[in-house]
């Protein structure tokens, strides 16, 4: 009754690099990024779009890459927290996590970064409801999420020194 | 268990006359799915029936909010987002913005769509008590052509909707004449992101010399669809807001929902909940009356 589907051709930008991939459509971006791509950076918590730990840029846009098929990221351009690690901006947020104590077990920390980096460069200078309102959608079991939100309003500050 | 992506097919024609014409061929054989917010859980789960999915994620034609004099028209396609973004609906339908605010994060508002909401048809949606009380119109599409159809009998049952088995949702029509009502809207949840809600209602208003002139409010999560409280609006229209006609309205309203226990409330507490958000509407648009 199943039978099997062709598939398809994927041609997406990862982390400013062309990629292509032989994937069936229905595939997860999740999947696609760690399991073909070798981006494990991406972690997989709920898987139903709860948790927001494969959370990741598609065109600009923080989306959970579990609830993605991956035709719809045809042609799309996704960054990932491996793509995140070679802008110039990124090492003042990265040093704010570890300063604050933002990261304890590391499973959500990939898709907070994301999170809070799509945050700040939409509004570099978040108060603390818009900084909790941006990261409700990550959920983090370590750290009762002060240490998170500190980060990212550290970040902030560094952010508008430099 | 997990679903095998080799059992799917999933394309993506590109334009909303292709996806039309594929669902006119085989009428109920293909799943739309936009954003996926709901598709892609049930999917995961391996709790998805359909095996054949057409993609409607960005497709242009679903994706803008255009505004005439008379009404704002949101491509269903449109985004919690770009809801949230649009400065007139922000402005002259604030149910609708706060909903988009609630619903999931900011990761599944970046991707769930208006009309994936209105066509999953969870009697928890958030956004749809909104849709009710602004007595949206929905335009339905397919090959056969356009139709425009009330918002407010859309839902025939649990989960069960008037669309057809080759139609899509193509937009949703907002007549824009509430800018100066009062409106009240409150999700009643384990927190506002991503949780579920156990009763979210939303309420719109008019006061005219120390009576009722317009009133409507919508519940959702205490029935098997989205709710409009009719019964209570009856009384409440043409009266002073009073303690007593406060108690008749909360007493009322209790008698037309229809809660269950679930995994997220019970029938009791989603009860007693309503009457008190109905009082609280009520003294917020008696309020409303005295300042204006």
């Amino acid at each position: 009754m199943n039978t099997p589907r062709a598939r398809c051709e994927i041609s997406f930008t990862v982390n400013d690099e062309h990629r292509t991939v032989l994937a069936f459509p229905m595939e997860r971006l999740l999947d696609v990024l760690r399991e073909r791509l070798g981006l494990t950076g991406t972690k997989e918590g709920c898987g139903e779009g709860e948790c927001g730990s494969c959370a990741v840029l598609m065109n600009g846009a923080l989306v959970n890459s579990c609830l993605v098929p991956v035709l719809q990221a045809q042609e799309a351009k996704i960054v990932t927290i491996e793509g995140l690690g070679q802008q110039c901006r990124f090492p003042a947020l990265q040093q704010c996590f570890l300063e604050c104590g933002g990261a304890q077990c590391g499973i959500c920390t990939p898709g907070m970064i994301l999170a809070a980096w799509h945050l700040l460069n939409q509004n570099p200078q978040p108060d603390l409801e818009e900084i909790r309102e941006a990261l409700a959608g990550n959920l983090c079991r370590c750290t009762g999420y002060v240490q998170i939100w500190e980060a990212v309003a550290e970040a902030a500050v560094r952010g508008n020194r430099g | 268990m997990r679903s095998n992506p080799a059992d799917y097919e999933l394309v993506a024609p590109g334009s909303l006359q292709a996806v039309v014409s594929l669902l006119a061929e085989r009428p109920g054989e293909w799943l739309p799915i936009a954003g996926g917010t709901d598709v892609m859980v049930q999917y995961a789960a391996g709790n998805l029936p359909a095996r054949k999915l057409v993609s409607l994620w960005n497709l242009p034609e679903l994706r803008s909010i255009e505004t005439s004099e008379s009404e704002v028209r949101v491509g269903a396609g449109c985004t919690y987002t770009d809801l949230r973004e649009h400065l007139v609906v922000e402005r002259e339908f604030p149910l609708l913005a706060k909903a988009a605010r609630w619903t999931g994060g900011i990761a599944n508002q970046n991707r769930g769509t208006l009309g994936g909401n209105i066509a999953n048809a969870s009697p928890a949606a958030d956004s749809l008590p909104a849709l009710l009380v602004y007595e949206a119109e929905l335009v339905l599409v397919s090959a056969r052509g356009e139709r425009r159809v009330p918002y407010l009998d859309f839902h025939t049952g649990y989960r069960k909707t008037r669309l057809a088995s080759d139609e899509l949702i193509r937009a949703v029509c907002l007549a824009r004449r509430f800018a100066d009502y009062f409106s009240y809207a409150r999700k009643v949840g384990a927190r506002n992101a991503q949780a579920i809600s156990k009763i979210c209602i939303a309420g719109l208003g008019e006061m005219a010399g120390g009576r009722i002139e317009d009133v409507r409010i919508a519940v959702g999560s205490v029935a098997p669809t989205p709710l409009r409280l009719q019964q209570t609006e009856r009384i409440l229209q043409g009266k002073p807001v009073d303690a007593v006609l406060i108690l008749k309205a909360c007493e009322i309203a209790r008698g037309e929902i229809r809660p269950i226990d679930d995994i997220r409330s019970t029938a009791a507490y989603r009860s007693a909940v309503v009457g008190n958000l109905v009082a609280e509407f009520l003294h917020g648009l008696r309020d409303s009356g005295r300042s204006a």
